[in-house]
């Protein structure tokens, strides 16, 4: 019998424990499938974050380290500088790399460390419960927004993607979401190239991940992917923002 | 081998280079920026790294990435800096990884002064991050001596699987002298099997982490580490004894404030006072056991301390109610004086408070 679709190497056999709708773990697949594709696997070490994926460590099938809230491109700065022959990267939610750990990300995107980030963009804290987060759009509710976010009060959500995408050591910066099966493969491919980006010892690369959080914005599953395409995508527009390679 | 003159800070940056140390994160403050220049000038001769990180916070975490990858690394900073650093230390502790983290400590508290001071005793050997954590801190009183331990303190890193604290201060990191580099005691140290260096497709994935959900599981690790803290206590403990026998005053004190300490000693005994020494080398584990061994016929325990009190408080729980424990400090970066010690010594004899 012709094998046409099995699970990835590059992911445990331990069940994920997302919320039923969540699009992490289409995002962790993804990730998993390159890194088996690429035959990195045996010398892969990721760096976990604080937050939802904060277990990320049990699900990926290659060494992993732990970081504190933020700091996960410090630690895999470290690992790299040890390693600098291994593939490292980091996985990342947006109050993670957004905003705790905005200085840690720009300046690892300075440095042109060479690393790979996946950051995965729900617009809210979910772990702790749906609080504010510095991508949080201007009107959405959250618990620490509960009248939506007012930009007169803490500002508009932050395009950290624009943003990374000013800075001379970030090669590659791409924005994605995993909406759609279409969108799903573009993911993808952005991913690979990013990781091979890294193989390729050309610099910091990093690829933003709309993703959907259907616990704490208070929709069902398919809702959240309707809400995500109007009011993400919109803000957040998708496609390459840098790419060394293309610019030559 | 022929000593050689060098200053403090140098002196620290050549004995961690020495000790087969090929990382450093760090960030400038002063008064321990020597230690990061000399670094960025020396370990690329020798195929190691220097990075400046772009804060403290980040310098922590990019040791604790290395550390976990199997490197020998090492991280310096002045008190404030290392309040920075109480996260990634506590972090570095719970997933049990070794590295060293030098503090030249200047005083405080906020941003303080940048003279020397002995402010961060609790800082040091109270955790100063979160959990159920300790770590050895060693209090060196010379270069000579900083030199010892920090080429000692990268194995008990390794084999006790922790961060290590050289717990110097602005006094130790700016002053010159002759020094010499000992080969230290070998130590039987178990290869990283555990570091995140790629499986090779050799062995299962190798997980860095201090997260445990669950409480059973979290007191299982607490309680196992704590273990362990009892066998660095028992098991590396350092001490200096002085004059001891007869003292009708023992004075307690460390680091640099030891050396003017033992300045005062001298002269007290011209002026007839038998006066003993009691030096911590390790701050924790703190010697508990000299001060048991201080006579009934001694007067009291006199603590000297560049802080407003510090030490003072394992002094207390070492003599535990069984003779007068009096203190003498300056701070804020000014130093004692060894005829204000001696004062000090004459109204405890003489009855004064």
């Amino acid at each position: 019998m012709t094998v046409a679709f099995k699970k990835t190497k590059g992911l445990t056999d331990k069940p994920l424990h997302y919320c039923p709708g969540c699009t992490h773990g289409i995002i962790h697949r993804l990730v998993a499938e390159v890194l088996e594709e690429l035959e990195v696997l045996d010398k892969t070490i990721g760096v976990a974050p604080v937050g939802c994926s904060v277990f990320a460590y049990d699900y990926f099938n290659c060494d992993m380290q732990e970081a504190a809230h933020g700091r996960a491109p410090a630690v895999a700065t470290g690992i790299k500088r040890v390693n600098p022959d291994k593939v490292v990267f980091t996985y990342q939610g947006d109050g993670d790399l957004a905003s705790i750990g905005a200085a840690e990300i720009v300046h690892a995107a300075h440095r042109g460390e060479k690393i790979t980030t996946i950051f995965v963009n729900n617009a809210i804290y979910g772990m702790t419960g749906g609080q504010m987060a510095p991508t949080t759009l201007v009107g959405q509710k959250a618990t620490t927004a509960p009248y939506g976010r007012d930009e007169a009060h803490c500002g508009k959500s932050l395009k950290v993607s624009e943003m990374l995408a000013t800075i001379d050591g970030a090669k590659f910066v791409e924005r994605v979401s995993v909406n759609s099966p279409a969108n799903i493969r573009k993911a993808k491919k952005a991913i690979k190239k990013a990781f091979e980006l890294q193989l390729a010892n050309k610099g910091f690369g990093i690829v933003e991940v709309l993703s959907t959080c259907p616990t704490n914005w208070g929709l069902s599953p398919v809702e959240a992917i309707k809400w995500l395409e109007a009011n993400m995508i919109p803000y957040y527009p998708l496609g390459n923002l840098r790419d060394v390679e293309e610019a030559k | 081998m022929a000593k050689i003159l060098m200053k403090g800070n140098e002196a620290i940056g050549a004995a961690a280079i020495k000790a087969g140390c090929r990382y450093f994160f760090g960030y400038p403050i002063t008064p321990q920026n020597e230690v990061p220049e000399y670094m960025a000038r020396e370990l690329p001769k020798v195929g190691g790294v220097f990075l400046q990180a772009e804060s403290e916070v980040a310098a922590i975490n990019m040791v604790y990435g290395a550390s976990g990858a199997g490197a020998r690394v090492m991280t310096s900073s002045s008190s404030p800096g290392i309040a920075l650093k109480q996260e990634g230390i506590s972090y570095i502790a719970g997933a049990e990884l070794p590295c060293v983290v030098v503090n030249v400590v200047r005083g405080g508290p906020g941003l303080g002064g940048i003279q020397p001071a002995q402010s961060d005793y609790y800082q040091a050997t109270r955790g100063g991050g979160n959990g159920d954590y300790r770590m050895p801190v060693y209090a060196p009183s010379s270069i000579q001596e900083t030199v010892d331990l920090i080429m000692g303190a990268f194995d008990v890193a390794d084999q006790y699987r922790t961060p290590v604290m050289i717990l110097a201060d602005g006094m130790i990191g700016q002053m010159m002298e002759p020094i010499e580099f000992k080969e230290p005691k070998k130590r039987e140290l178990a290869p990283k099997t555990w570091a995140t260096t790629g499986t090779k497709d050799e062995r299962k994935p190798n997980i860095i982490n201090s997260l445990f959900i669950d409480p059973q599981e979290l007191e299982d690790h607490c309680i196992r580490l704590e273990k362990k803290y009892d066998l660095i206590a028992q098991n590396e403990c350092l001490v200096e004894e002085y004059k001891l026998e007869g003292a009708e005053i023992v004075v307690a004190a460390y680091g640099t404030t030891s050396r003017i300490v033992k300045n005062a000693i001298d002269k007290c005994a011209e002026l007839g006072i038998k006066v003993g020494l009691i030096r911590p080398i390790t701050l924790w584990p703190f010697p508990f056991a000299s001060f048991e061994k201080i006579e009934d016929t001694t007067k009291a325990v006199l603590t000297v301390e560049m802080s407003t009190g510090q030490m003072i408080d394992d002094v207390k729980i070492a003599m535990n109610g069984r003779m007068p424990v009096e203190f003498y400090g300056r701070t804020g970066g000014m130093v004692p004086t060894p005829d204000a010690i001696v004062e000090k010594i004459k109204k405890i004899v003489g009855g004064e408070k």
